[in-house]
């Protein structure tokens, strides 16, 4: 029974690792939406330069995308020192910070989905709420939202999984912080560079293992209860 | 008086469309496919905008081009009954038909809820999505949805296109009923002239793009440029006649005209109806 009790160093990693994962998929969402509605609907110059940056950190390494966040978001970036003097946001060797590593690289699958989901939507029942009297504000709410919630909810899964497993760039930019940046993945890591923490590695591997299968699972059922909603 | 007057240039495509219709009745906007007659009233409702022209419905100024003014749809009280129905499929019945009616401000609905799912016969419907109604049900819902919002004007494109015969039949009687029901003028897009014959009072005939001759429906189709957009090989007569009687037994119905009398298949009237009789060219 002893084995199966987590111990601190796990408790702490995993809560940190949800925490963080979960900020990251908040963050985004709304930023996420609005850009793969931009990308899908309109069209105007400089649209290939737009997804390109939105798809870079896919094809990156992670080290350089971590960096570019350092250089950018850190203390003395131009970014991060105007966030942290206007409004008092630091993202600079905090949880905030792993955070942001986090969302920024998994930004592109989450507008990757959600893109897809606005151009299947039939934009000829965009038009026919125009015509019952909704503005295209409501348009969006009514209509086109309800209809993309199961792209919606693909996003933030693979957004959330994939900030589950982020390393690189939150190692690199906000470093390996026990409690602040110190996720389950960097934990994990830590464990295999000091001798006899093999053990203690295999039970970070397993749960990390289990959390990403529940988040999977969980997506399946909440998107046949979706379509199930469409199919009356 | 509708006062209707549009230019727009789609591709190599030119729709030029000017006409007038009556403040009552069904319009029949009519010609071949791809004559520019959805084109039309989708610049009516403001779905598309004209490159020039104008658009008035009931002394209100919906488009003007010389004077800038173009309202976006939402602002027309334009409904607008769709080929494909267009019902959210995330809605219930019900919820599709209040969408449009909540928007309205309580002080201009002059149609209620209960009046028009009475009409359309759509009780049963309420609780219902769209993906489990038939297509019959589907635009039995649709023109609900659209009158609801209390509408100054229906629009409505080729509503009875996607449907099979039986179920045209099924909701022909609905659209019939709507002008007298509810005091609001349509424009009816369609290319059948079966259709025309049933519903339209006046009829407005379009061909590659343009308005050709516009007036009432009897007079219309009688003139040659109505017989020239169709070919010699729809060339037909309209007789107006009344039901007189029916022979059950013979399955026959029995039609009174000015100068003749007709036995046709037994018919679904009542005794003293009034009908159109469509008599075609069919020489070999």
């Amino acid at each position: 029974m002893e084995a199966l009790s987590l111990t601190a160093l796990e408790v702490e990693s995993l809560r940190l690792s949800l925490w963080v994962s979960g900020w990251a998929v908040v963050g985004s969402l709304p930023v996420g939406i609005g850009v793969a509605w931009v990308l899908a609907r309109l069209r105007f110059p400089g649209k290939v330069l737009l997804d390109g940056l939105v798809c870079l950190p896919l094809v990156l390494p992670p080290v350089v995308t971590g960096y570019t966040l350092l250089v950018l978001m850190g203390k003395n970036g131009p970014l991060g020192s105007l966030l942290q003097k206007t409004i008092g946001l630091s993202f600079s060797f905090n949880w905030k910070g792993a955070a942001l590593a986090s969302a920024v690289m998994a930004f592109p699958l989450l507008v990757r989905a959600v893109r897809l989901s606005i151009e299947a939507v039939d934009q000829g029942l965009e038009a026919a709420a125009r015509t019952l009297g909704a503005g295209p504000l409501r348009v969006f709410f009514t209509v086109t939202l309800p209809l993309i919630l199961p792209g919606v909810l693909a996003g933030v899964i693979l957004c959330f999984t994939r900030s589950l497993g982020e390393f690189g760039a939150t190692i690199t930019f906000v470093s390996n912080i026990p409690g602040q940046t110190r996720t389950l993945p960097l934990a994990l890591y830590t464990l295999t560079q000091v001798p006899g923490g093999e053990a203690a590695a295999l039970r970070l591997c397993i749960i990390s293992v289990l959390l990403a299968l529940l988040a999977l699972v969980g997506s399946e059922i909440m998107a046949r209860r979706l379509n199930q909603r469409l199919k009356g | 008086m509708l006062d209707i007057q549009l230019a727009r240039r789609q591709g190599r495509f030119q729709v030029n469309a000017a006409f007038q219709a009556r403040n009552t009745g069904i319009t029949a906007l009519f010609g071949p496919s791809g004559a520019g007659k959805t084109s039309v009233i989708n610049m009516v409702a403001g779905l598309s905008r004209p490159d020039g022209g104008h658009i008035v419905v009931h002394d209100r100024v919906l488009f003007d081009s010389d004077h800038g003014i173009n309202l976006p749809p939402e602002k027309r009280s334009i409904g607008y009954i769709f080929q494909d129905g267009r019902l959210f499929p995330h809605l219930t019945v019900r919820g599709n038909l209040t969408y449009g009616m909540k928007l309205t401000p309580r002080s201009q609905r002059f149609i209620g809820i209960d009046q028009v799912v009475g009409l359309l016969g759509i009780e049963h419907l309420l609780d219902r999505r769209p993906a489990r109604l038939s297509g019959g049900e589907k635009q039995r819902v649709g023109i609900g949805r659209a009158l609801l919002t209390s509408p100054r004007l229906l629009l409505m494109d080729e509503p009875l296109a996607s449907l099979d015969l039986a179920r045209k039949s099924e909701v022909i009687p609905f659209i019939g009923k709507l002008p007298a029901a509810f005091s609001i003028p349509i424009i009816y897009v369609t290319h059948s002239v079966d259709e025309v014959l049933q519903l339209a009072d006046d009829i407005v005939l379009m061909n590659y793009g343009k308005s050709v001759i516009a007036g009432n429906m009897p007079e219309v189709i009688q003139r040659p440029e109505f017989q020239d957009v169709f070919g010699r090989q729809e060339a037909f007569s309209v007789v107006s006649m009344v039901v007189k009687d029916h022979d059950a037994s013979a399955g026959l119905s029995l039609l009174q005209g000015p100068a003749a009398c007709l036995k046709l298949p037994l018919m679904n009237c009542v005794t003293g109806e009034p009908v159109r009789v469509r008599i075609r060219d069919r020489r070999e």
